[in-house]
């Protein structure tokens, strides 16, 4: 792939395949693209950095390729590890034969690649991966260290084997929570996108997308009471996620509109702090809905 | 804006314009922004736009100050009067040493070494608020040495063991066994590393503790400086992130910086709703995940006792431990009965005194334990 013409043709070709972005996205995405940068994304939890990354495969048709970062990472589990057992098995029939033993051992076949080797050791002539870097706000300050090199050239190097080498790089989407600051030396390398909640509109027409056969008054209704509740100061405002998933349980109900009922035993699908709850039912379930039609 | 302008001048332009509203931008992401502006165009506003966003902006705080940047270089828009392009000027309360407590009678001539040297027992012990400013500077000074770490939890990642407890590692056990034609006789071991927790500072502002502020703030400039796990807020009426103001090991730039930072130094304090902004934007979220969170207050709190409870019982949720610093601990008759203090006080792990060098000697070591 060449890389899209514009903003806009990134923007139609995400949403033919079920992503609604709006300019700013459109335009980072448009611009990691064609300048070929990892694009780091943060924002609330559940307005869709993920989602990116996955519609992003879907549309090039590259291999989604997910590294879900954790404390303590390391090489074995983000980058490579030899499979010890049958390099053992090997070595036990290896013996008596003598010679080059360690050659035989530490080759390709007993090298088993995760996420970041398999997204840069990439040799088929299909579209580039999308590497996934998923939560880098979690792995530690080395790892964030290793992967500033990782990106730097696209290559990483196996001691024992030597360098692999994307020859088409992937395209890299890195997501933050923010529980902690990225490093600046990382946050350079990245085009930088901070992921807002959509829009009224936008968030109705996500709603009816992700959640087929919809009612259109119900899905408005939905995104109206969800956007009121970002504003009241909850202890997690509910993203678009959520309202994903009380529209999801409201159409699996079978309701076409909210009633005070209904709002008050499907709460707990949007709201996950006994506080946050209490604190809704406290400003009146009747009158958010009223105030949202 | 002409078409004939080079992209790479106009970035440039704009990343000074930038730079002068206070937001770094370092010479390779004005390179980017050139390579953005030459692939959306410059027809578009929104391209313009939304490609110095992605080039240029790298945390949400920013945002506010590039949109009136962009809107002055690139609309022509006059900034509003009395709106801060720049940040504002470092309240008093923080200036430099010299032009404090500098007032005549003061024995200016002695001879300030001798002196120094031997009064520095005296001064470890001395409350910051009836210490000079010479004695507040050597006091920073000794605060350089002290090492705030976190106490020590089990990390995921694994280290080389001589323990027999540890789990096999397995790579080092074919690297032994090439050398013995496969037979395994050395049978290496792993187990996991023990790292700091990360520390969180959170270092009331606000008028009453003004005695303090000077010192505690260099205490949490000594704490941050160099190291990354430990954090640092100021909370007044408002709560402000002072990490990276204090991540530098300069103190005067530090403080200069954190200075700038904080706009609301000696105001009023609202702890409650400080530590319920900290708790919703940074601490819920992970920042005070297993952390050890260490609150600098002496307890006297505007806002309503209730939140203050609430929140920290949020916070002690998810931190490892909460450590109270109380500067007025340390003087006598107190009783932690101020309103703030006694809501506090059933939710905190760790009530000590801040009040002298020793005692934050003291704190460091309650932080490590």
């Amino acid at each position: 792939m060449t890389g899209p013409l514009s903003p806009e043709s990134v923007r139609e070709a995400l949403a033919a395949h079920d992503y609604l972005a709006d300019d700013g996205l459109a335009t980072a995405v448009f611009l990691a693209l064609r300048l070929r940068r990892p694009l780091l994304l943060e924002g609330e939890a559940g307005v869709g950095k993920t989602e990116v990354a996955k519609v992003l495969a879907r549309w090039t048709g590259g291999e989604l390729v997910r590294l879900q970062c954790y404390e303590g990472i390391d090489v074995s589990q983000a980058v490579y590890e030899w499979d010890y057992a049958r390099q053992l098995l090997h070595l036990r029939a290896a013996e008596g034969r003598g010679a080059d033993v360690e050659d035989e051992l530490y080759a390709e076949r007993f090298l088993v690649r995760r996420p970041l080797l398999r997204a840069l050791a990439h040799d088929d002539d299909g579209p580039p991966q999308v590497l996934l870097i998923d939560e880098v706000d979690r792995a530690d300050d080395e790892f964030e260290a290793f992967l500033l090199e990782v990106l730097a050239d696209y290559a990483i190097t196996v001691p024992e084997l030597g360098t692999f080498r994307a020859e088409v790089p992937p395209v890299v989407v890195l997501t933050s929570n923010r529980t902690r600051d990225v490093h600046d030396a990382l946050k350079r390398r990245c085009l930088y996108h901070w992921v807002e909640h959509p829009d009224f509109e936008r968030e109705v027409a996500i709603v009816r997308l992700r959640v087929p056969g919809l009612d259109e008054a119900l899905a408005r209704q939905v995104a109206a009471v969800v956007a009121r509740l970002r504003d009241v100061g909850l202890y997690k405002p509910p993203g678009v996620a959520e309202a994903i998933d009380w529209a999801a349980a409201l159409a699996l109900l079978g309701r076409t509109t909210v009633d005070e009922a209904t709002f008050d035993t499907t709460l707990g699908t949007f709201l996950k702090y006994r506080e946050d709850q209490e604190r809704v039912r406290g400003m009146g379930l009747a009158q958010l809905l009223a105030e949202a039609r | 804006m002409t078409t004939s302008t080079a992209p790479s001048r106009l970035a440039v332009g704009f990343a000074t314009a930038l730079r002068r509203s206070g937001l770094a931008v370092s010479p390779d992401s004005v390179v980017a922004f050139a390579e953005a502006l030459t692939a959306v165009g410059l027809e578009q506003r929104t391209g313009v736009y939304w490609a110095g966003r992605a080039t240029l902006v790298r945390a949400p705080e920013h945002i506010a100050a590039y949109d009136a940047a962009f809107d002055r270089f690139w609309l022509g828009t006059p900034s509003a009067p009395g709106e801060a392009t720049s940040p504002p000027p470092p309240p008093p309360a923080l200036d430099t040493d010299e032009d404090i407590d500098d007032e005549p009678g003061s024995p200016a001539a002695r001879p300030a070494m001798v002196v120094r040297y031997s009064a520095r027992e005296v001064l470890r012990h001395k409350d910051f608020a009836a210490c000079s400013s010479d004695e507040l500077a050597d006091a920073r000074r000794l605060m350089a040495d002290m090492r705030v770490a976190g106490a020590l939890r089990r990390s995921r990642r694994l280290v080389p063991s001589k323990r027999r407890s540890g789990q096999p590692d397995v790579r080092a056990t074919v690297r032994a066994a090439l050398t013995t034609g496969g037979e395994l006789v050395r049978r290496p071991r792993k187990a996991p590393s023990r790292r700091p927790r990360r520390v969180v500072l959170l270092c009331d502002v606000s008028g009453s503790m003004d005695p303090y502020a000077r010192a505690l703030v260099r205490f949490l400039n000594a704490a941050v400086a160099g190291r990354q796990r430990v954090e640092a807020f100021a909370v007044g009426t408002r709560l402000t992130r002072l990490t990276r103001e204090l991540a530098t090991r300069d103190p005067d730039v530090a403080l200069d910086a954190a200075a700038r930072a904080v706009a609301d130094w000696s105001g009023g304090t609202r702890l409650g709703e400080g530590l319920q902004r900290f708790n919703d934007e940074w601490g819920i979220r992970g920042m005070a995940r297993g952390a050890v969170v260490v609150v600098l207050s002496d307890g006297w709190d505007r806002g309503d006792p209730a939140v203050l409870a609430r929140e920290l019982a949020r916070l002690r949720r998810v931190a490892h431990r909460i450590v109270w610093v109380n500067p007025l601990k340390a003087s006598p008759g107190f009783a932690p009965l101020a309103g703030g203090m006694a809501a506090a006080l059933p939710h905190v792990d760790a009530l000590v005194e801040g009040h002298s060098l020793a005692a934050l000697e003291h704190l460091a070591a309650v932080i490590a334990r």
